[in-house]
């Protein structure tokens, strides 16, 4: 024996003997992780996750959570002696004075906006694939509490420098808590420790941003990968996968090498991307102070689109028996938010109740085999894109010369009318694809080859497709829509007709397919 | 015959096709080689970083094609950085992908349910301890216990009260008082009708008394802008033209939405805009919303002037000022 492999050996051995840990270790050694570039969209979160670990503590060190005034004196000339917060100067002090620093604030922000995009990539490719079905419904809304606490975490941090633009922020989040009906102001003044802006805030959301928050996360990232690991991992359909097994790369070395490999890549672009590409030069804003605010000022991309809802909102506020109920906050800012993602995470059960399909699934949808679930993921999409660039009006109306006005009501209509169009386009788009399919597998591939019939008439050559492209595009499951009896056996209305009818309905459009091609169907085609 | 009914059923895993490298090994050297490549250039990575951190003056400029002025030492830190840590991920991926072995491999899946007879003993071995805990017979030990849980976790809600103090009356006040004067920000001058032209704009707050400090949390409510424009363009109530002054109007600029600074005034069409989410508000009629989610316009401030020709306040204004909260009448 080697005598590194001794060292190992006794390493092992010791450990063994006091945790127990090699069978379980072997085990998991063989686990078999299936491969599939979309599969690294939540790895992409994961690693953005942990670089944000890694740079927000580098960040503390420096960073003065208070919003205390104090003079400037530090390395940027031009706010030499202006007075301003703490906080400002501190950030001003990693920018300038901090070897090293301001790369670490440029990695911070720029991994927090792709943790975000790889969150919501990810979120995608679960949807569309119907990945949160059976028996995966908690990772599910495990996952919808990671991107509504992300959403919340990026605004706390991008809140933190207190510059002019992030302060700004602040103000209009103040606003939205101040216009909850009834507690409103009370709710506003505990957050802030009195009247806006206060001294408080701050230092509060600084111990929510580096402690309680990244705690949450740590939390629900292990259960949400604990429950990946227990489950095993999805697979698309394809030759020899079932779903009763999975087919791909063991754990080690290969699984190891590429995910851990990923970290480094990861890390390496977002590193690439800070030294290149400025992100939030707090200094050209200046400090915070109410009276002013930067023109053309954006919010980071996760938050869009909320401030688009807002900005498209109609100026609509109640007067009653001597109380305001600002509708024109309340809607955009909590009430159709709220109503978005409790959907988001209903979904997985909605979905079951009109298939009523209750059955495991380990094998992956093609969008096109889901028509309606893709249809209602296009419209959720074109939904939040109209709201986003709504968000960017400003921007939008200087590059192409329009007036607000224009694009403000075009968004209004927008809003209402292009994600139904974009439904029903896409569920036009898979049914075709389906067809496409269809005769893809009766019909063979269109070669482009043309011969001539021995009566003159010219053919194109149809290649048959192979056993395993065919197996593949005709492997899913149509399940058929919910036959629910509005009469019982002796022709009596059933009470609750009228919902069972209405979950009919919904069911035979949610279960609308063209027909998947049988064997049947290829024998006969075959026998002509 | 059955070579269609083959053609939809599953024809298992397709061959495994094999690499250059796992036959050949010189290939594989070669691979190794690639891979040990890529491995030094991340310590070379790792040596620049190095080199910058100590060696880069941190307030050197150095002009970068598309960059523009860019800072040397933070540009070379994070080139170095991202080279350190890229090449060690492109390393082992490569080392994945040419060296280790590719073969597919297929796991069973077993079942998440527990076995029935598991769950069958489960819920009886919990409803037997259940019972003999005595919870579900004993109610008065059910509803005490429910209580006592219950008020305890209100407790840290309690501690929660001194977060701050209750709004009273003060989202309703700002510091403007019948005689205040008005002070140029910055500055704090007093300023005159005279020291307005026609069209111009003037940020404004709210002069202090001996001993008074000026707060952010004051700016944000006593923040006022004043306007001049010729008096006859006014469209204004015969009360509200009262409040101005030789075509001096004064408004919170605290927008009545969700309380950003209202910036932004177009001379020509005479608008005050507010860059957040663009409400318009009309300055010849008292600021009335001619676009965007505000709902109200910005409350107006009583002007004239004192003895010495400054301007001041005549009165407070009349009306909460900035967003709308629920006491707001
Ligand atoms: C999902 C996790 C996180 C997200 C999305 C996030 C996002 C952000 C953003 C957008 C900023 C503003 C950066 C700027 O441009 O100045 C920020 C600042 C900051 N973050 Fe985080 N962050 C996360 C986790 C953390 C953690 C775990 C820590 C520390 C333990 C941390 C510490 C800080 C500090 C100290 C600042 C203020 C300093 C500065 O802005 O330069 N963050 N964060
Ligand atoms: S805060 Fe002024 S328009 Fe919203």
């Amino acid at each position: 024996m080697k005598k590194s492999e001794k060292v190992v050996g006794t390493v092992a051995n010791y450990v063994d003997e006091r945790t127990g840990a090699a069978k379980w270790l072997k085990k998991n050694l063989n686990k078999v992780f299936p491969d599939h570039w979309s599969f690294m969209l939540g790895e992409i979160a994961l690693y953005s996750f942990v670089i944000l670990l890694l740079t927000g503590v580098f960040l503390t060190f420096w960073f003065d959570p208070s919003q205390r005034e104090v003079l400037y004196n530090g390395s940027y000339e031009p706010l030499s002696g202006i007075k301003m917060s703490a906080a400002y100067a501190s950030t001003l002090d990693i920018s300038f004075d901090v070897r090293g620093g301001l790369l670490m604030r440029q990695i911070h922000h720029w991994a927090a906006l792709l943790f975000m995009v790889a969150i919501v990539a990810h979120l995608m490719r679960v949807f569309f694939t119907g990945a949160f079905r059976k028996p995966r419904e908690f990772n599910w809304i495990l996952g919808i509490g990671l991107l509504t606490l992300g959403i919340v975490e990026g605004f706390l941090g991008y809140s933190l420098p207190d510059d002019l633009l992030s302060g700004t922020g602040i103000r209009i989040a103040e606003a939205i808590i101040q216009s909850i009906p009834v507690v409103g102001s009370y709710l506003a003044f505990f957050a802030f420790g009195g009247p806006f802006p206060g001294e408080a805030f701050i230092p509060r959301i600084f111990t929510v941003h580096v402690l309680l928050l990244p705690g949450i996360f740590l939390a629900l990232i292990t259960a949400h990968l604990m429950l990946v690991w227990y489950q095993k991992h999805t697979q698309y359909p394809g030759p020899g996968r079932t779903e009763k097994n999975v087919v791909g790369y063991p754990l080690m070395p290969v699984y190891m090498a590429k995910a851990g490999g990923f970290f480094f890549i990861v890390f390496g672009v977002t590193a690439f991307i800070a030294a290149v590409a400025s992100i939030n030069p707090i200094w050209l804003y200046g400090p915070y102070t109410p009276a002013q605010i930067s023109a053309g000022s954006q919010p980071d991309w996760y938050m869009g689109w909320l401030d688009g809802l807002v900005r498209m909102a109609p100026p609509w506020e109640s007067y009653i028996f001597g109380h305001t109920i600002s509708w024109n906050i309340l809607i955009p800012g909590l009430i159709v938010p709220g109503i978005l993602f409790t959907a988001m995470a209903l979904y997985p059960f909605i979905e079951s109740w009109l298939t009523g399909d209750k059955r495991e699934h380990h094998i992956l949808d093609r969008p096109r085999n889901a028509p309606t679930r893709t249809a209602i993921g296009a419209m959720s999409l074109t939904f939040i894109l109209v709201t986003l660039m709504t968000g960017g009006n400003d921007l939008l109306a200087t590059h192409f010369s329009l007036t607000i006005n224009q694009i403000t009501w075009a968004s209004r209509i927008g809003v209402f009318v292009l994600p139904p169009l974009a439904f029903v386009i896409t569920k036009r788009l898979c049914l075709s694809l389906q067809r496409a399919d269809r005769d893809l597998i009766l019909h063979g591939r269109e070669t482009g080859r043309l011969v001539r019939l021995p009566h003159g008439e010219f053919v194109e050559v149809h290649e048959p497709l192979s056993a395993e492209k065919a197996y593949t595009l005709a492997s899913h499951e149509q399940i058929p829509a919910l036959d629910l009896p509005l009469e019982d056996g002796a022709g009596v209305r059933r009470p609750k007709a009228l919902r069972a009818k209405l979950r009919a309905r919904m069911s035979a459009a949610v279960t609308e397919q063209i027909p998947k091609p049988t064997s049947e169907d290829l024998k006969e085609i075959e026998h002509h | 015959m059955s070579k269609e009914v083959e053609r939809l059923s599953d024809p298992g895993l397709p061959d495994h096709v094999h690499r250059k490298a796992d036959h050949d090994p010189a290939a594989a050297d070669k691979a190794e080689r690639q891979v040990s490549i890529l491995f030094m250039l991340s310590v070379v990575g790792t040596v620049g970083f190095i080199v910058a951190y100590v060696f880069v003056p941190s307030d050197k400029f150095i002009f970068v094609p598309v960059m523009g002025s860019t800072n040397a030492q933070q540009l070379f830190l994070g080139l170095g950085l991202a080279a350190a840590t890229l090449f060690i991920g492109l390393g082992a991926v490569h080392w994945a992908k040419t060296l280790m072995p590719d073969t597919e491999e297929v796991a069973e899946r077993h079942e998440l349910r527990s076995e029935e007879v598991d769950r069958q003993d489960f819920l009886a071995t919990f409803k037997a301890r259940g019972a003999s805990s005595g919870l579900p017979r004993r109610s008065l030990i059910k509803r005490t216990l429910g209580l006592a849980l219950g008020l305890v976790s209100v407790s840290p809600l309690i501690l929660l009260r001194d977060l701050g103090p209750l709004p009273k009356k003060s989202l309703e006040e700002t510091s403007w008082k019948s005689g205040t004067r008005l002070v140029t920000d910055p500055g704090d001058r007093p300023i005159k009708a005279s020291d307005l032209e026609i069209g111009a704009v003037a940020q404004v707050l709210p002069e202090l008394t001996p001993g008074e400090e000026r707060t952010l949390n004051n700016i944000a409510k006593d923040a006022v802008l004043l306007i001049r424009i010729r008096p006859e363009e006014f469209q204004l109530s015969p009360e509200r033209l009262s409040w101005t002054h030789e075509g001096i109007i004064a408004f919170s600029k605290i927008c009545t939405h969700m309380g950003c600074a209202v910036a932004l005034y177009e001379q020509q069409t005479k608008h005050l805009l507010c860059p957040c989410h663009q409400s318009t508000f009309d300055v010849p009629q008292a600021a009335k919303v001619i676009f965007g989610p505000a709902a109200r316009p910005l409350p107006q401030l009583e002007i004239t002037v004192d003895t010495e020709g400054y301007l001041i306040a005549r009165k407070p204004f009349n009306q909460p000022v900035g967003p709308s909260f629920w006491e707001r009448s």
